[in-house]
Order: structure tokens, then sequence, then C-alpha cells
């Protein structure tokens, strides 16, 4: 469970500042008080380079009056600072008479979703630098064509505390550990690069979950593997997405559109079509905070409500939005726990957590050998979408032709190009498997860590933009 | 607000022995309002402020930040830069900059006039950018956002070397991000109108800008796959030179991870093409008269007349390279230690402006926006697919809009197959300026 002892700042100045920042009439207030640490190492060519570690304290004041947003924030969490803080975001509410307000909070706790059993700043320096010069010689010793490797370690440790006006109050402690390698491969025919990543909202016990071995050697071999790479073909074509792999285009395509400002804002193909077919039967689409560990999961949101699991497509039909305070309150609903922050010195807005679309039931090699010439994807660099028209790109970092039913040569880099609503309807086969992988989600100027999984799937057709011909 | 240098300065006279400290701070205080049918949607203002502490001792080296200026949290991170530094590896070329002599610029980039401009100002800009624009065009559906937003912010670098510098600009913008429609047809565009204070502030430009990027894909179809030659709106040159300045950053080559790496003197673009990272052109909006070391900016000749000349080097890069820094250390901010990066790029522009280079071409595309460029361009292979949209050229002229497609060929091929720069040159709130560019032999890939 979630807890509010040793917090970061006391009850009554939370409840002080509430009532300073509602004093001049405004409707609604939020405070949410943050303390992060980072620490992150970063290894190149052989050398540990960097140790960095930071701090970062501070609040976020915000009134809500009317249709108005009012925001300030601070990086003083004593009182007279809070106070200071308040009085500046209460000033676009000035028109009202105010009056007094007493908030009084009381204290909610809920169930966390993962569990943290290594606390990494309880892990020395030492073993974290000798983690990355791991890193750095299983890729080497993967193969002498390696010529060069790159890799980030990275943890952070979030505390924070969100209060309002009305008398929500709850915390939350996020911990999440990372680590990154990245190998150029030198052939005959020029340089080729590999990337992979793991990310879980975790502690130090993420290495024993997945061996440092096994990212490294999985960076190295895509680096290799593209050594030999044909030209991406150009022209539009069946893609068969391997599992965990392009879950960020379920994200880009379709998740964002999904979001409930850019709906109320008439600004997404998806505004105003609920209980529409939007997607081939085959597809369930999920954003859900709660999953295991994930990289977007979290207990509570940045506003203080609980995350939850909601089905937003369910075979095909468009079922739901997601949701945060200021847009379920304008529609008179309850949020969907979907209302979060980069850090104190950002308004909280609808963003996704981990999004997925659930396995289906058939063979994944099957879906493979059905597929006469096609492009078989087995990793996604990442993505852009524009929201409004549905239109997406996305990099292909490890790819493979399927030539007569069987995967073949592996293709360079190359973008897919497609539209979001197109593609959902346009997936003929959805397989038994199922991985997630971990993102970083840029909107507004925010990025906040996210989650994406889906199944083996084939789309039967996406513009693939290579340079040879189709 | 407190003397940021004179904190830079405390911090690093803590230096002992052969020790070696730097400190970064920073302050900046902005505001952001967003306009949404005739109101304010939200309003932010807010003062941040922070600092960054790098030390070095037996050729290792440690950083660490804190977020504010309290001196008791400065003390703690200085503490934690020191401990930080036990744990990297001995790299002889680990220091920080060494002053060369060069005297930095005085550039004027900070416009008085923004501390007094009132809130209710800086709101009548953002509802009047949004009024504009819905009444600038019937096709336009909707204004998603309409703001305003400006920031002031001074920096300070102080070094046991005896670096000891300080910087301060403004900038002040509006933009407004819009949906148009025509039938079943949607398409999006935003427009910007930026500069150092309110008095740049051009509102007929920014909601001409949006409503004609909005509205002129409009009807836009996919063509078939063809190989042809395009035409690159400035917006998106200054892009691609972007990408091609990354390339030649002297640490990349260093680390093996250039495709220019052991190419200086060689042709690796068309004569006709010279390209330049210059700083100390105010009209740049990348300006600085000091790097993120402490040394002077100055400009720097990439590729001269189709040779490269010259690397792009903060003071450890230059070391591995063994020579010296060209005053292109960045640094994103209180948080990271400084890198290699170009701050005010720019292509020699021709003379052709873009209409008469779109006479020239029988059969090609007009680039009006790209997408995907970071997922679509690898670095290091220069391998170059991203998602695109335009208006396709017929015998010299504009005809029918294109989306959905992507364009690919290579950072290489590209450079040796540029056919004309444009007179057109267009400074941008990037660090590089844009102009309308032609190239030959890109695929384009759509239906």
């Amino acid at each position: 469970m979630t807890d509010l002892e040793g917090a970061l700042v006391d009850q009554t100045d939370l409840e002080r500042a509430l009532n300073a920042a509602l004093g001049s009439g405004g409707e609604f207030a939020e405070v949410f008080v943050e303390d992060r640490r980072t620490t992150g190492i970063s290894l190149d060519d052989g050398r540990v380079e960097e140790l960095t570690t930071g701090r970062d304290r501070g609040a976020g004041i915000r009134v809500v009056f009317g249709e108005t947003t009012g925001f300030a924030h601070t990086a003083d969490i004593s009182s007279p600072g809070l106070i200071a803080a308040a009085r500046a975001a209460a000033a676009v509410a000035k028109q009202g008479g105010g009056g007094v307000r007493e908030v009084a909070l009381t204290g909610k706790s809920y169930p966390t979703h993962s569990t943290v059993s290594i606390y990494p700043e309880s892990v020395s320096k030492a073993t974290k630098v000798a983690l990355l010069e791991r890193a750095d010689d299983v890729a080497r010793s993967t193969s002498g064509a390696i010529s060069q490797v790159s890799a980030g370690y990275g943890d952070g440790r979030r505390r924070f505390v969100v209060a309002n006006s009305d008398g929500v109050f709850a915390g939350d402690d996020q911990v999440r550990t990372r680590l990154f390698v990245m190998c150029v491969a030198n052939g005959d025919a020029g340089m080729q690069t590999g990337y992979e990543s793991v990310a879980l909202t975790v502690g130090y016990e993420l290495f024993d979950q997945i061996g440092v071995e096994e990212t490294a050697s999985t960076a190295a071999r895509r680096a290799i593997a593209k050594l030999s790479a044909r030209p991406a073909p150009s022209g539009t074509l069946p893609i068969v997405l391997k599992s965990g792999t392009g879950g960020i285009l379920f994200h880009e395509a379709c998740g964002h559109g999904l979001e409930a400002d850019h709906i109320l804002k008439d600004a997404s193909v998806y505004a105003n079509r609920l209980g529409e077919l939007v997607a081939s039967p085959l597809v369930t689409l999920v954003d859900d905070g709660t999953v295991t560990d994930q990289w977007g999961t979290s207990a509570i949101d940045d506003e203080g409500n609980p995350t939850q699991r909601n089905v937003l497509i369910e075979n095909g039909v468009l079922t739901d939005y997601m949701w945060d305070f200021l847009r379920s309150r304008k529609e008179g609903r309850a949020s969907s726990g979907n209302g979060r922050r980069q850090s104190y010195q950002h308004l909280p807005m609808v963003r996704m957590t981990n999004t997925y679309l659930l396995p289906g039931k058939e063979d994944p090699e099957e879906i493979v050998s059905q597929t006469e010439n096609g492009v078989y994807v087995a990793h996604l660099g990442g993505g852009q979408v524009n929201t409004a028209t549905g239109d997406f790109v996305f990099g292909m970092t490890e790819a493979y032709l399927i030539e007569n039913g069987k995967i073949t040569d592996p293709i360079r880099d190359a973008n897919l190009i497609g539209n979001g609503p197109d593609v959902l309807q346009k997936i003929d086969a959805v397989g038994s498997d199922f991985a997630m992988c971990p993102g970083t989600c840029g909107k507004d100027g925010q990025s906040v860590p996210v989650g994406c999984g889906q199944p083996t799937m084939r789309i039967t057709g996406v513009t693939v933009g290579g340079t040879a011909g189709a | 607000m407190p003397d940021l240098l004179e904190i830079a300065q405390r911090i690093a006279a803590d230096a002992t022995g052969d020790e070696q400290i730097e400190a970064y701070v920073s302050w900046h205080r902005e505001t952001e309002i967003r306009a949404f049918e005739g109101a304010v949607e939200s309003l932010s203002s807010a003062e941040a402020a922070g600092i960054g502490i790098r030390v070095i001792r037996d050729h290792r080296q440690g950083f660490a930040y804190v977020g504010d200026l309290d001196e008791r949290h400065a003390r703690e991170a200085l503490e934690e830069a020191r401990d930080n530094a036990k744990f990297s590896s001995i790299d002889e070329h680990a220091g920080i900059a060494t002053s060369d002599g060069v005297t930095p610029k005085v550039l004027e980039l900070w416009d008085d006039q923004l501390a007094d401009y009132p809130n209710e100002k800086k709101i009548e800009l953002a509802i009047e950018l949004e009024r504009l624009v819905r009444s600038g065009d019937q096709r336009i559906r909707q204004v998603v956002s309409s703001d305003y937003g400006d920031a002031a912010g001074e920096s300070a670098i102080a070094s046991s070397n005896g670096i000891a510098a300080t910087s301060r600009e403004t900038t002040c913008y509006v933009s407004a991000d819009v949906v148009a429609g025509e039938g079943d047809d949607t398409q999006t565009g935003g427009g910007y109108s930026i500069g150092r204070g309110p008095v740049d502030i051009d509102l007929a430009k920014a909601s001409g800008d949006a409503i004609d990027r909005a509205t002129r894909l409009l009807g836009a179809t996919k063509p078939v796959s063809s190989r042809l030659t395009v035409i690159f709106d400035p917006r998106i040159t200054a892009t691609l030179i972007s990408i091609i300045a990354g390339t030649l950053s002297g640490e990349e080559v260093a680390r093996g991870r250039s495709l220019f790496a052991d190419r200086i003197g060689e042709e690796v673009a068309v004569t006709s093409l010279t390209l330049v990272d210059d700083p100390t052109d105010v009209r740049a909006f990348g300006a600085s008269s000091i790097d993120a070391e402490g040394l002077a900016c100055r400009r720097n000749a990439l590729i001269e007349s189709g040779k490269l000349t010259q690397y792009l080097y903060d003071s450890y890069s230059a070391r591995i390279g063994g020579t010296v820094s060209t005053g292109s250390a960045v640094r994103s901010g209180f948080k990271s230690i400084p890198g290699v990066g170009a701050r005010a790029l720019c292509l020699v522009p021709g003379d052709l402006d873009q209409s008469a280079m779109i006479a020239t071409i029988d059969s090609g595309l007009l680039v009006q926006g790209i997408s995907g460029v970071h997922s679509g361009v690898n670095r290091v292979s220069g391998d170059f697919s991203v998602g695109a949209e335009g208006v396709m050229i017929r015998n010299g002229h504009l005809a029918e809009p294109v989306r959905e497609i992507t364009i690919a060929s290579t950072i290489q091929k590209m450079l040796q197959n540029v056919l004309a720069i444009g007179s057109d040159l267009e400074w941008l709130p990037s660090s590089a300026a844009g102009v309308s560019l032609a190239i030959s032999d890109i695929s384009m890939s759509g239906a």
C-alpha cells in the first residue's frame, strides 16, 4: 500500500496552501509536492565517462476557476514558499469574491502494483559501474565486428504527495531502474547500429530478472545482423510484427487519439465514435497502470487517483477514452487514473500508462508461414503521430524480408508510415503470444515512462520507406 | 535575484590540490498562456533555477546537480560530484576547459521590455491569435491551442581554471495548432512568431502560417512510388543540416561513430555547398557569446565549397582529437554535463528563390513536412527514411498535394545530389536556419 508516513511536507502546510490558493475565488486547488533523486551512469568507448546524481525538490500548485487553470511552481517547499506559489497560481481567479474556504484533508492509501526488493540507493556505485563494464565486455565478445559500445544505467526514486480541495490526499514512492546498450558494428558496406533496453518499475533486482548479458548480446546481434542487410523495400507490403515490438505502433497510432483532451477539443479521429467499430474485430486495446512492475505502472496517478485497467477498444468496438481530473470534471464522470506529469514543474494532462493489445488464438509461426511476401519487424525504434489525422511514422531497427512464407534476409533501417484507424482495420491475424517493452512518451513537451505490448500480429498493408523497388 | 556568478565562483573556489571544479548555475523566469474559445485555458508562471557541478580528480570525472540555489544543497551536490568522480574510469582526456584567450563577442540577446510587459497584454495576444486563425479561413475546424510564451534566462559558469563567464537572453513567442477540414478530409498545421521581446511578435504571420499549413494538404492523396527530385522547404532543410552537423561532432568522430570520420579535406558534397555554424550571428535563435564551458563562441565553417573542413569540438573531444575547442560546447541545462553541438547552422544561400527552383523541375516533389526523423535517420550508417507530405511538381509547376509517403536516401548521397540551394534564407527557432534545397534521386514510397 502507498504510505503518507514520512511525508515530504506537513499536512497543515498543505491545508494552508490550499486555503491560500482558494482565497481569491478559485473553485478547485491542488498542491503537488515532489522529491526526486536520480542516478545516471554512462559508459562509452570502454570507459565509464560519467556518473551523475541529482536531486529536484519542489511543488506545483494549480487553481481552477471556471474553464481557466492557473499554475505556479516553486523549489521552496517551506510553508511560506507554498503559500507564495499558491497566491501566484490563484492570480488567474481574481475576478471572484473569494471568501474563506477551509480544506480538511484525510489521507488515503492505495494498493501498489510493483514491489521493490533492492532499493537502488542501497547498491554501491561500484556495483552499478561493474554492471556497465560487464555489458561492454559481453557486447564486444559477441563478435570482432563490434567496433563500439555505449551503455547507460539509470535509476530514479520519485516520492510525491498530492492534495486537493476536493479532499484528495495521497502519495506515492516510485522506483524505476533501467539499462540500455548500443553497439556499432563495422563491415564492408559501412557501419550499422543495434540497440536494446530493459526498464521496469522495480529496484536493482531488475538485473536478477533480466540479465545484463542478454541485453548486451541482443544489441550486438542486431548491429551484426544488419551488416549484411539489403536495402529495405519501397512500397506498401504486409508486415508481421513480432510480439513485444509493435506496441509502440498502437500507443502512437491509436492511444494518443483516445486521450480525452484531444477528444473534448474534437481534435481526434476517434471523437464522437463511442460504440462504433473502429478496428478489426480481432483488436482489443487496453491501457492499464496496474500491470505488475511495468515501466508505465504506478499505484496512483499524479493527481492522486488510483490507476486502473481501462478497456479502450473491445473486439474492434470503441468503448472508452482515457481521462484526467480536468477533462473528467468537465464531463461529470470519474477520472480513469490517467492524469500524469513529468515533474512538479509541469501541469498534469491525460497520458497513457501501459497500453497493449490482447493476444488472440493464432500460432505466431503460422502467421509468418501464411504470409507470402512481406516484412517481419523484430524491433521498432521511436515513432510519431498526428492525433488529428491518425497519420503515423516509426522506424524499423531490426527487420527481415518474408519471402514465400519464410523469414529471409535482414533489411536496413527504414521508416514505416501509415494511418492509425486504417491500420487497425487491416489487422488480419493476432497471435497467442504476448510481450511488453518500455518506452518514453513525449507530449506537449513533457516526457513520462510508459509500457507498450502486443502479440505477434499481421497488418495487411503498410508503406515501407526503403530505397529498393518493391 | 541572487548573483549567479558569485554562487558559481564560491563553489569553484572549493577546489583543492589538483582537483578541478566547474560550476554552472542557471536561473529563468517564464510565462506560458494557452487560450481556447476566447478565454484563458491555462496560465503558468514560474521561476526555476539549479546548479550543475563537475569535478575532475585523478583524471576521473563526476557530476551532480540540484534543482535550487540553496547553499546547503549546493554543498551536498559538490560532495556528491566528488564521490561520483571516484567511480568513473581514468581518462587522460578528462578535464574542464582552459581559457583560450578568445574574447567573447558582446551580443544583445535581452529585451528589457519583457520584464514589465503585463500579463493582460500577453493574454490578449494569445486570444487575438486564436481569433485571427478561426476567422481567417472557413475550413478551420479547431484551434487546438493558441499560446503565448516568454522566458528570461541567465546563467553563469565558473571554474577552478579561472573561467568566469555569464550570459543572458530573453525569448518571446506566440504559436497556434490548428485542425482544418473539407468534407471527410482533415489536416493539421501550426504557425508561430518568435523574437526576443513582445515587439517582435507578428500575429498576422503566425495566423497566416497556421492557416496555410493546415489547409494546403486538404485533398492530398497517396502517390505511386517513384524516384524523383525533391525540394525541401526551408524548415525541412534546417532539420537536415542539424542532422548533418550532428555527424560532424568531434566526439562522434573520436568514438568512431561518424560517417565523416577521417574525411577532412575530402569532397563530401557538391561544390556549391558551404555549411557554417556561427553563434555570433545575432539573427540566430541559438546565438550566444559563450559556449557551455565558458569559452567564446565563434564562426566555424564545417563544409566549404563541398570540402569537409572542420569538426565541432568541446574541450574534452578536442583533447582526444589532438586539437583545440571550437567553442562548441552545449548543455541541455544544469542537469547535464556539456557535450558537443551546433547552435547556429546555416547553408550559404544560392541565387534562386523557391518558385524559380520549382520552375526548373519536370517531375518532382516539394516537401513541406517530414516526420519520424528521430527513428528514421541513422546518424552512423547515414540511412535516411522519413515520413513526408507536400505537393507534386510537374513541368515546373506545383500540382496535387500528397501525404502518407516516405522519402529515402542516405545522407552521403543527398549531399552529393544537391542540385540547387535557395536564396530564401530563414532563421528558425532551432539551432539552424533554413533555405530551400533541391536534391535529386530520392526514393518516394507511396501506394
